[in-house]
């Protein structure tokens, strides 16, 4: 058997394969924080609760309505983007002229108030989402057995990146909502509407962290504090990659999942500190992150 | 004397007769966590950096002065102490990492450390993890006096928490404190008039830490344990909800937070999960209608000019 | 139809003993009997104790007759929400202003500690039932004050490494969460199995509260034991358990929990926790008089049955109930030892003896967990595979890390 730092290659693989899922994660969630950041300047700290909620859906969908997990798959998003709007509209943009720092604590207030909610409702123990039919079963790869859903999600998460990121650096679409960010007046004048603008941009995001919370479901249990563990996580992936780019928060995201993977076969103890462990070399060597531009 | 002098005076006659009428243990933890809101307050209300880690200084100090006090039988004063050190000591890691980024990024960065720190108390094995470290001997202050009685540790306490209230005053007052005011209000001047920005901050940094740390361990040897609920993240979110409610930026404003939060956890306990509702609702209802906080409220409806 | 019969007499010398109280003398102190029910209400363990706890303990009061030497006996409840330091405040004002007698449950063994070291120095008796920590009768134990009800890690270990080794489960890897606590539970069970003929394969430790098991049961997986054993607690083993399934684990391997309960089956489903090993002391569908239990307990908790940690708060109530009782005083050493003296016959335990170092001793049982097609309906989860004596499934008092019984041993 190959072996490569005496593991061998087959579990590396296979473990490697696991990081990249849970980097999708990590990628769809940062990259919606990035968009808002961009747009708003505001740090969404109720983007985990946010995820949280978008598995519930999901869940409420499939135990209330019947509804399966292809139109949760849509409705979820939608449902969080909804819930998104109405936090930017009613609360968000009464802090755009103060200090940024007013809307990590507003949103750090909402993800308590969401999380609390939801555990005062169904508990902490966590639902479980069964999975789709389609997905039952695993594909042999020869060195490992990958379980369908899992290759989905890594196929999906990809895909809604990789959009995500043409939309916003290829379309005109993009081109006004980057020039809003950097000018709103002058942009304003050109009469585009900044305000919906803004709303839609928030409302987007955390549909974003909402579409992850859906594909979340079926491989974690649907657990109120779901959130709160990987937005932590996330803001050091963020700090790691720096704000300023969509393709660099996408990138930063898998390749922290899959760096996890591998501390998990090689120093198990350590996998929940790697990340931080990771996050204050960055800050050491380049403290604007590794695709950051200093402010 | 002044008006504020003979404040302060009231206020410490109050609390000196505060525990013939309420309960020692519930005043001890009050005071407690009112030093800890005081020292982030020093770093937020008076540096404008926000910590979102703080609780890992307040947490390790604890684990720090119970673990000497109960394994190595340090008598309480040392004890207190060694954990102050060593919450100032990880300040000063933790601060020159994190005095690199400003605004968000440092409120981002200093969570992220804290929960490092979080996981490693849970991994380490004189944490006891979810046990905590149970059953903290007061012991003898000085070797002469003992602890043991509610009373005597709550004056114990108060003197603590007057002594570290002094020290926090004077610092705010002196010139080194007027620059840290100007670094908040504008950091780029205070750089251009050839301040040594970095260098201020984590001295503020590393100060508002060993403070922490003290209410940290001071509050282990009252309530005679340690556990993880003082390392984690909510714990951060908790400190920065007192000052915020009390008033940032105001000298008592975190006092009045700290005795409001943790009635209301007390006397909120039968409610269950609605306290986390309670305290989201709070910051939200600071955050947009309630910036001034309480204290700062009640300056500005007095029309006293914000000099602290 | 023996055990109807067996309940109605019971019922019946229930009613007769009520009647009997209010003419037998008795003291108390403060003129009152009261009994605080400490627990995690809303958090990570409320389906564990929580408000089903509460209800257990008020069913335990009114199967009592509800009056202790004609006064009304009180139970009072709070929410420690896993906190220590709340639990211990919440505590010391039940014993200074409330005049609390006696605290029963105290889940969670951080809680446990705090509140039977407080117990301890005040001189009430504090009865646990949700902690599972051995360290509560042995290096932090309080003879005389502490009673530990339900079962702990030693136990645990015992039980499930022993049955599952007879049972053919030879060979073992451990899931183990990486601290103290899952390091004694990996270490108390991987003893017994080796012990029992058997022997572990490896470990792997991982962090608390991780999201994501897959990678730790690939480990598992490639270690080809016969089964693996999750030394952790919660939503850690609830997660492993999941990710077991959708990785195909259990189609070669067997899980086998350390520590869980059925209301945690109900969370999974069978299709997920199928298949799995794990230890109680109690299950409804044992017995008639264990149905009869469920039955009246659920029409109270949204039809939610007991677990062993409720049935648990029952006993221990209704024990220290008659023990005030028996010895005519609320005063803790004359109720300590009748409650020691006295052997424990109830819907919980047979035979069950409280030793002098605080422990209940009593049957404990593994089981299965079913197939979806072997079960009839929600809540039928288990298939009984085998009873383990007490004296077995506990640690014996010569063991003891408690100061007062080293010397003597």
């Amino acid at each position: 058997m190959t072996e490569i730092f005496g593991i061998p290659i087959q579990a590396l693989m296979g473990q490697l394969t696991i990081g990249l899922v849970n980097g999708c994660f990590y990628a769809m969630l940062s990259l919606g924080l990035a968009v808002i950041f961009g747009m708003l300047n505001v740090v969404n700290f109720a983007h985990g609760a946010l995820y949280m909620v978008g598995a519930f859906f999901s869940w409420m969908l499939l135990n209330y309505a019947g509804v399966n997990y292809w139109f949760a798959l849509i409705l979820a998003p939608i449902g969080v983007a909804i819930v998104g709007v109405i936090i930017e509209k009613t609360m968000l943009r009464w802090l755009y002229q103060l200090d940024h720092l007013y809307g990590l604590l507003l949103t750090f207030g909402l993800a308590l108030i969401i999380e609390g909610i939801f555990r005062h409702n169904y508990g902490s123990s966590g639902q479980p989402y069964e999975l789709p039919d389609v997905f039952r079963g695993a594909f042999d790869l020869g060195f490992m057995f990958l379980p369908k859903y899992r290759a989905w999600v890594v196929v999906m998460s990809i895909v809604v990146c990789l959009a995500t990121w043409y939309l916003i650096e290829k379309t005109k679409l993009g081109a006004y909502l980057r020039a809003g960010t950097e000018n709103p007046k002058l942009v304003q004048a050109f009469g585009i509407n900044v305000p919906l603008m803004v709303t839609l941009t928030y409302a987007f995001g955390v549909g974003l962290a909402g579409l992850a919370g859906v594909m979340a479901a079926p491989v974690y249990l649907v657990n109120p504090t779901m959130g709160s563990g990987i937005i932590i996580v996330v803001f050091a992936v963020v700090v790691i990659g720096g704000m300023g780019s969509i393709l660099g928060s996408i990138v930063t995201g898998l390749a922290l999942g899959l760096i996890e993977g591998l501390t998990k076969v090689v120093y198990p103890e350590a996998s929940s500190t790697v990340v931080f462990i990771i996050m204050a070399i960055v800050l050491l060597i380049r403290p604007a992150g590794l695709f950051g531009r200093e402010k | 004397m002044s008006r504020t002098a003979i404040l302060y005076v009231v206020l410490l006659a109050m609390a000196c007769i505060a525990p013939f009428v309420g309960y020692p243990l519930f005043l001890m933890k009050c005071l407690c966590f009112a030093l800890f809101a005081c020292a982030f307050n020093l770093l937020v209300g008076f540096t404008g950096l926000l910590s979102f880690g703080h609780a890992m200084f307040f947490g390790f100090a604890a684990y720090a002065c119970a673990h000497s006090a109960k394994v190595w039988g340090w008598t309480p004063e040392v004890a207190i102490l060694f954990g102050t050190l060593s919450a100032g000591l990880m300040g000063l890691v933790v601060g020159w990492l994190a005095v690199r980024r400003q605004g968000i990024y440092f409120a981002m960065v200093t969570l992220a450390l804290s929960q490092m720190v979080y996981f490693i108390c849970v991994q380490a094995p004189f944490t006891y993890a979810e046990d905590g470290i149970q059953g903290v001997p007061r012991g003898k202050l000085l070797g002469v006096i003992d602890l043991k009685d509610d009373m005597v540790m709550y004056y114990f306490v108060l003197a603590i928490f007057a002594a570290a209230f002094a020290l926090i005053y004077r610092v705010i007052h002196s010139p080194f404190g007027q620059v840290l005011k100007s670094i908040r209000e504008n950091e780029p001047r205070a750089l251009s008039l050839g301040y040594d920005v970095d260098k201020y901050k984590l001295v503020a940094f590393v100060l508002s830490a060993a403070l922490a740390g003290l209410a940290g361990a001071t509050k282990s040897l009252s309530l005679g344990l340690a556990t993880l609920t003082d390392v984690t993240w909510q714990m951060s979110g908790e400190v920065v909800l007192m000052t915020l409610l009390g008033g940032m930026g105001t000298i008592l404003g975190p006092v009045v937070g700290a005795s409001a939060i943790i009635a209301m956890g007390n006397y909120l306990s039968g409610f269950g999960s609605w306290v986390t509702i309670i305290m989201g609702a709070t910051f939200v209802v600071c955050v947009l209608l309630f910036r001034r906080g309480i204290v700062g409220e009640i300056e500005h409806r007095l029309g006293k000019k914000k000099s602290p | 139809m023996k055990r109807k019969l067996m309940t109605a007499i019971v019922s019946a010398a229930l009613a007769t003993c009520a009647t009997v109280v209010q003419a037998q003398q008795g003291k108390l102190s403060d003129d009152a009997l009261k009994i605080g029910v400490l627990t995690d209400m809303s958090g990570l363990y409320a389906d564990f104790g929580g408000p089903g706890a509460v209800l257990a303990a008020k069913m335990a009061v009114e199967d009592f007759g509800g009056k202790m030497f004609g006064k009304n006996i009180e139970v009072l409840s709070a929410d420690h929400q896993n906190k220590p330091d709340i639990a211990k405040n919440l505590t010391q004002q039940w014993y200074d202003r409330d005049k609390v007698d006696m605290t029963v449950e105290n889940l969670n063994s951080g809680v446990a500690l705090a509140v039977t070291g407080l117990a301890k120095e005040k001189n009430k008796i504090a009865i646990v039932t949700g902690a599972a920590s051995s360290r509560l009768t042995n290096d932090s134990c309080a003879p005389g004050t502490t009673v530990h009800w339900v079962y702990d890690t030693i136990s645990l270990a015992n039980v499930v490494g022993k049955a599952v080794v007879k049972a053919g489960g030879d060979s073992w890897f451990f899931l183990t969460a990486d601290y103290a606590f899952g390091h004694s539970l990996e270490k108390d069970t991987g003893d017994v199995v080796k012990a029992n003929g058997g022997k572990v394969n490896g470990a792997v430790r991982h962090p608390l509260n991780a999201t994501d098991f897959s990678s730790f049961l690939l480990q598992a997986q490639t270690s080809k034991a016969k089964v693996v054993g999750l030394a952790n607690a919660g939503g850690d083993t609830v997660n492993s358990i999941k990710a077991a399934a959708e990785f195909g684990i259990t189609k070669n391997q067997n899980l086998a929990a350390l520590l869980m309960l059925i209301t945690d089956v109900h969370a999974l489903g069978l299709n997920t926790a199928q298949g799995l090993y794990l230890s109680e002391g109690w299950y409804w569908d044992m017995n008639d008089e264990n149905r009869a239990f469920a039955k009246r307990f659920e029409a109270r908790n949204n039809g939610k049955k007991p677990n062993m940690n409720q049935v648990g708060v029952y006993s221990a109530t209704l024990h220290y109930l008659n023990a005030v009782k028996a010895a005519g005083t609320d005063d803790t050493a004359a109720v300590m030892k009748k409650m020691q003296d006295t052997p424990i016959n109830d819907v919980f335990a047979k035979n069950g003896k409280l030793r002098p170092d605080g422990r209940m001793v009593h049957d404990m049982h593994l089981f299965l967990v079913k197939k979806p097609s072997e079960s009839k309906g929600p809540w039928d989860y288990y298939k009984h595979m085998g009873t383990v004596k007490g004296e077995e499934a506990f640690q014996s008092l010569e063991k003891s890390q408690c100061p007062q019984f080293m010397k003597k041993s």
